[in-house]
């Protein structure tokens, strides 16, 4: 008979490991997948994973593997922090947005000024904004106990009709002959995140891999990353050992909140360009798996975001390619957090063999 | 602006329609709470729900036909959570949205074939004499069965879980499931049917928005009403009636801002809609501060080694 026995400690060689079997066992199951709509699974699996990178065309698509894995590093590094300490952010996307939608309007305001302030100042309004949208369901947490993972998820659709709210009113191009839409900010170029548009390089990935390294040391060099790790794995001795829930829940939900408006606002003034109905396009939702397939670490996160990108890229280039409906690569990512999530077991678990009775 | 558009008869039979799928998924949520499973995926399974409903009846142009597969639909999608949870011990808020997040991704991919199209109508079923009163006849006795259903569900939901044995065991499992497991009780195959129930109330719950409500299918058409079906049984203090009436609420909250919309009001419409996910968190603050109502296991991971 089958049992699990657990493990004195967890597993280190298998924790590093399962990610990379979560993966091959999601592009064997993807490709049953893809055979199944009728497509040819190794060529499917090839343009998804292959041509990006090493393909005919890899020169375009690599640095379209930033553009997308950036706002994903920046928004899993967030969640992360809370993850690990059992706080569950999963609003990103409404932070996301609210962060666009404050950075981009204090850039609109100064609208057609040409000055090197206009920018940081930008950037400081779009982290404030997503920094205060994580903050809504952290006070409300430490104030009234309310569960943070529904307010934060309610406040998703709040914000993504404030989202069109904006793009249809307060926020609408003057110039936009009334279409849906704010300005463009490749027409203002002090308010544009690109570096250099040409090498697909922006402020976001800069910001991305500053997170990285500030996550990394917080966590494993600092006395707050250590107190939120405790918190996680023990919450009992964190009480004990003197660690204050209530500014552990307002870092967590703020500093997430923050990252992910960062995200949303190097979006809209860069690859995407402006404020419209269909800004938020669920990379506050993927950052979750992203964090969950990078160990919640750091390094780990910023591979995954690369890897992600990579189903976006590849599956854009499938569905132009192949016909491949882009639903199929939602799908492809779900199945990827529940092999991940199912392969954890063997991490904290041994699977023994055990004769019937001897227990 | 013309309120005196808005038919308050049409109003609260509207009302109802639009509470039951709210209601339907959070019954079933409940006693998954109840047996100390947490799942987030009830929005997951409720698009899945909707969209597998709306392609078994419109393939089979029978609305009932339609209606039993998104209930087998959500228990399935349902029983992926339950092996996550209680076989690889994973953890239940990850598990639950990667179910939410697989719905909804494998329903936009099921879905494609099926956008525009019309499901074959649901009939009514208009009780003689009594659908024939004036004001509470179109209000009470001119629904879909379904709606009914509903109700009687809630009362069988309350009955089993006050009543009946089996809903002793289930309590004992959601309240402590190391003592129910000492006392022989099998902690997992409980959560398992539970889990199960949860997921077919789910499904039928999202069959109803694409085959009754509105009726038609559309991406992501749920929109939310899965957690705020969670956000439901919070405010409902783990009660069955107390869904009932939370249920009622945010169906007349929502029914209320689309004829307040209809009817030109001055407020924006996005800030109308808007409405019903604020309320929800105003109505889980003011809840908050009660928890005794919350089964002690609620979210803890069992393992009979531990």
């Amino acid at each position: 008979m089958i049992a699990l026995e657990k493990r004195p400690t967890p597993s280190r060689a298998l924790s590093l490991s399962t990610p990379l079997i979560a993966v091959i066992i999601t592009m064997i199951m993807g490709g049953l997948l893809f055979s199944v709509l009728g497509k040819n699974p190794i060529e499917a699996i090839r343009t998804i994973f292959w041509d990006p990178v090493f393909g005919e065309f890899a020169f375009y698509y690599r640095p379209q593997l930033l553009v997308k894995a950036a706002p994903l590093v920046l928004i899993a590094i967030g969640l992360s922090l809370g993850f690990k300490a059992g706080i569950w952010n999963i609003g990103a996307e409404g932070q996301y947005i609210m962060g666009a939608i404050c950075g981009a309007a204090v850039g609109l305001a100064f609208y057609p000024t040409e000055s090197r302030l206009i920018f940081p100042l930008m950037i400081i309004a779009g982290a404030l904004g997503g920094w205060a949208w994580g903050m809504i369901p952290a006070l409300l947490k430490v104030r009234f106990g309310t569960n943070e993972i529904l307010v934060s998820l309610m406040l998703v659709y709040v914000a993504d009709q404030l989202l069109a709210s904006m793009s249809l009113g307060l926020l609408r191009n003057p110039e936009g002959m009334g279409f849906p839409g704010s300005r463009n900010f490749s027409d203002f170029p002090a308010g544009s995140s690109w570096i250099n548009e040409a090498a697909g390089l922006h402020w976001g990935m800069a910001f991305a891999f500053i997170a990285v390294i500030f996550s990394y040391i917080l966590l494993n060099r600092h006395i707050l990353g250590f107190n939120i790790r405790l918190t996680g794995e023990a919450p009992r001795a964190a009480r004990f050992a003197g660690v204050n829930p209530t500014r552990l829940i307002l870092f967590c939900l703020g500093t997430s909140g923050a990252l992910a408006g960062l995200a949303g606002f190097f979006e809209v003034t860069g690859p995407s360009g402006q404020i419209n109905i269909d800004f938020a396009s669920g990379y506050g939702f993927t950052a979750i798996i992203v964090a969950f397939l990078g160990r919640l670490h750091p390094v780990g996160i910023l591979l995954a975001a690369l890897l992600m990108a990579l189903t976006y890229v590849g599956g854009d280039l499938a569905q132009g390619n192949l016909g491949l409906p882009s639903a199929a690569i939602q799908v492809f990512q779900g199945m990827l957090l529940f092999f991940l999530l199912a392969l954890d077991l063997l991490t904290n678990y041994r699977v023994v063999l055990k004769s019937k009775g001897a227990a | 602006m013309d309120l005196s558009a808005i038919n308050p008869v049409l109003l609260i039979a509207s009302l109802m329609v639009a509470a039951t799928p709210l209601l339907l998924a959070a019954i079933g949520e409940l006693v998954v709470e109840r047996a100390g499973v947490l799942n987030l995926g009830v929005e997951g399974m409720m698009i899945i729900g909707a969209i597998a409903g709306f392609a078994i009846s419109v393939e089979t142009t029978s609305p009932m036909l339609g209606l039993v597969a998104a209930m087998l639909a959500g228990a399935v999608l349902s029983l992926l959570f339950a092996f996550l949870t209680q076989f690889a011990l994973a953890n239940q808020v990850a598990s639950g949205l990667a179910l939410t997040l697989f719905g909804l991704g494998l329903s936009a991919l099921m879905g494609q074939s099926y956008v525009g199209i019309k499901p074959p109508a649901m009939a009514k079923l208009d009780i003689p004499v009594l659908s024939d009163i004036p004001v509470l006849g179109p209000i009470l006795f001119s629904h879909d069965p379904v709606l009914y259903l509903g109700i009687a569900l809630t009362g069988a939901v309350y009955w089993f879980l006050k009543k009946s044995r089996g809903g002793l065991i289930l309590r004992a499992v959601g309240e402590s499931h190391d003592a129910a497991h000492a006392l022989g009780y099998n902690v997992i195959r409980v959560r398992i049917l539970a889990i199960m129930f949860g997921g077919a109330c789910a499904g039928l719950g999202g069959a109803y928005i694409s085959l009754i409500r509105v009726p038609q299918w559309t991406e992501g058409m749920t929109a939310g009403i899965g957690w705020i079906a969670l956000a439901l049984v919070v405010f409902a203090s783990w009660k069955p009636w107390r869904v009932l009436l939370g249920a009622y609420l945010f169906g007349g909250i929502n029914v209320l801002q689309l004829n307040l919309q209809a009817a030109g009001i001055a407020i924006p419409v996005e800030y109308l809609a808007m409405s019903p996910y604020l309320i929800t968190i105003l109505v889980l603050v003011i809840m908050s501060a009660d928890k005794s109502g919350a089964p002690a296991s609620l979210g803890r991971t069992f393992h009979a080694s531990q």
